[in-house]
């Protein structure tokens, strides 16, 4: 057991790495501490399994360290680190029974046999899998192998952390809820710690008590799933958390209000003094969630023209239209739109500002 | 008049049962029709019932033939599965040394048959063959007409040459379809080369594997041009094969016998196809523990 750090990790997959792009990591620095449930979230391509290879030891960065604890293990091999790794696509030995794959990486360790016995019937307890261990794996449900690969994992005594990459992804939608919340009864019983990799954010948020949003080979947000939904730290992690994304709009500053298009929205003061101080392009950020329509005028509020309505059963996505850029809002499913203009409501404590994409306030 | 439509579908099968009454059945029924008379000539046929099929099972020259093609097919099939498969893991697995083994592997099964035979004929030749020279300057007697077992070990080299390229071919695609994620578990699982390659890799070459025995086995003991070029079947008749006796009976113009031997024949490889097939979809898919 041991905080993992990540210290000026960076990985190209090119041998001589010269522009920004050639590197699938940008240069980062990461705890992660012992016990915890983190998520990896990010979309196709972002670095995030690069990220996990490195911490299993399958990829070597081409720059920093990797510490277990105090243990610099950057040059360990993957065998020889105190992690197991669960693939996208369940990976299980097929000529073996369900004991036999459970055993496999004890007997690779050489471990005694009664020894194994016991580890291998109480993981396979965990798993509910005690009355398949006889049976061939080859035989089973997608979701059954996935938890003999999760198994191979949790039957090491010596295993730290556990890393999932997007494990659920060939699991039927109905048995996924059923696989994470086994994750989660094993999180809390065994206080390994758990990184788990997926681009769906409600597999991230309902899984992780930490998350890190990553785009374009960097970590731009670490946070509770709270902190991500109410202060994104970057315009991404806005838009890529809740459904729908954030609404940013571009806007200027002026005399402590907010211009957008033209149109005046007043600010709290310490953000207006912050915006006075910001260098760089600004955007107002504000979730759909946030945001209210009324039918009157008012403080903080803007004039906006109502586009079109999608009824998602228990709510409404309004889609307006603030002098020529579209802003959503979500509203309960019981309050009456109004048909063509409508005054949003901005509330103060929610209402962010980014420059240049960064969040200041 | 409705039905009529329908039936027209089958002028759409016609050509194929054209196409496979003339390839297979006719050819197959023809073996037959001879394999149960005594033909002496045109409207002079006499029907015998199985007594060609007695005459032929009891043959011993057929015997030892049967037994020398079993020799060879079993040697074959024990010195090119392993080591074409070793040939595949020693492959490259990406980059430019791929294509340069792939086209080199290639090669031996690009040139026709009989060349192949003909090209071993000068190999050997203890005059000017590069084999044969080397092999009599060591200081060994090395003549492929003369002795034996000398024809053997040149026939079963030619034929290794020649077809352990297919297998390792086979193997080579049977292990790149393997998914990297299985060589990353097992990384992580601790498993040795050795466990890597008995639980992993022979597994998953288990289909292509199935088909590199089946297709070495019907070739190998249908074999004719090669051995046939190369020692016609002697010294004595150490190489004759099945199919250079059965080529024998019937240009002697026995076409009696040749037919029910054919038949004979054609019914052993479809058995031990049979049971090839069998055993290698159930090897290793016993429940134990």
């Amino acid at each position: 057991m041991a905080r993992i750090n990540l210290k000026d990790i960076a990985h190209s997959y090119m041998s001589a790495p010269e522009a920004e792009a050639d590197w699938a990591l940008k240069p980062l620095n990461h705890v992660w501490e012992d016990g915890g449930a983190y998520a990896l979230l990010g979309p196709s391509g972002c670095g995030k399994t690069t990220l996990l290879n490195i911490i299993s030891g399958l990829v070597t960065p081409s720059r920093g360290q990797v510490l277990f604890g105090e243990e610099d293990v950057t040059e360990l091999p993957t065998a020889q680190r105190n992690i197991a790794q669960v693939f996208q696509f369940p990976v299980i030995y097929d000529t073996m029974t369900v004991y036999q794959n459970l055993a496999f990486p004890l007997r690779n360790r050489k471990v005694p046999e009664d020894r194994i016995r016991e580890r291998v019937e109480d993981v396979a307890e965990m798993l509910e899998l005690s009355d398949q261990l006889k049976q061939r794996a080859q035989r089973l449900t997608a979701d059954a192998k996935q938890k003999i690969s999760l198994g191979r994992g949790l039957v090491r005594a010596d295993v730290a952390a556990i890393l999932f990459d997007e494990p659920l992804t060939v699991i039927d939608p109905h048995l996924k809820w059923q696989l994470r919340r086994k994750l989660k009864q094993i999180h809390d019983r065994s206080g390994l710690t758990l990184i788990y990799v997926t681009h769906d954010q409600n597999e991230a948020l309902t899984f992780a008590d930490k998350v890190a949003v990553m785009n374009d080979g960097r970590v731009l947000q670490m946070g509770t799933p709270q902190e991500l939904f109410e202060a994104p730290q970057h315009t991404f992690v806005g838009f890529f958390i809740g459904s729908p994304g954030m609404n940013f709009l571009p806007c200027g500053f002026e005399a402590g209000a907010a211009t957008i298009e033209g149109a005046r929205l007043p600010l709290k003061a310490e953000l207006a003094e912050k915006a006075a101080a910001a260098a760089g392009e600004l955007k107002l950020g504000i979730r759909p969630e946030f945001l209210s329509l009324a039918r009157e005028n008012g403080e903080s509020r803007l004039e906006v023209a109502v586009r079109a309505v999608e009824d998602l059963g228990n709510f409404k996505i309004v889609s307006t239209e603030l002098r020529g850029r579209t802003v959503k809002v979500k509203v309960p499913e019981d309050q009456e739109v109004p048909a063509e203009t409508a005054f949003l409501d901005f509330p103060a404590d929610f209402t962010r500002l980014y420059a240049d994409d960064q969040l200041i306030g | 008049m409705e039905k009529w439509e329908d039936n027209r579908a089958w002028f759409m099968v016609l050509p194929v049962f054209v196409i496979v009454a003339f390839s297979a059945i006719i050819p197959l029924m023809t073996v037959v029709n001879y394999s149960v008379q005594d033909i002496f000539g045109p409207g002079e046929a006499y029907f015998v019932g199985t007594e060609w099929f007695a005459e032929m099972l009891s043959n011993t020259r057929l015997h030892d033939a049967l037994l020398r093609q079993f020799l060879f097919s079993g040697l074959v099939l024990l010195i090119e599965i392993p080591l074409g498969v070793m040939i595949a893991l020693a492959m490259p697995a990406q980059g430019w040394r791929v294509s340069l083994c792939l086209v080199l592997l290639a090669l031996p099964l690009l040139i026709p048959w009989n060349v192949i035979g003909t090209i071993w004929i000068i190999f050997t030749r203890p005059d000017i063959g590069l084999m044969g020279v080397s092999l009599n300057a060591l200081g060994l007697e090395f003549d492929h007409t003369a002795a034996p077992l000398d024809a053997w070990v040149t026939v079963m080299l030619m034929e290794v040459w020649h077809w352990t390229p297919l297998v390792a071919l086979l193997a080579y695609a049977g292990l790149r379809a393997i998914p990297d994620a299985y060589y990353q578990a097992a990384r992580i699982d601790g498993a040795s080369a050795w466990a890597v390659f008995r639980y992993i890799q022979l597994p998953k070459m288990r289909g292509v594997l199935t088909i590199a025995v089946l297709l070495r086995f019907m070739d190998s003991f249908l074999i004719y041009a090669e051995p046939f070029v190369l020692t016609g079947g002697g010294p004595g008749n150490s190489t004759t094969f099945l199919s250079i006796y059965l080529v024998k009976l019937s240009t002697a113009m026995d076409l009696g016998p040749a037919a029910a031997f054919s038949i004979i024949y054609f019914l052993i490889v479809l058995l031990f196809c049979w049971l090839f097939y069998q055993a290698l979809q159930n090897v290793g898919t016993g429940d134990k523990s």
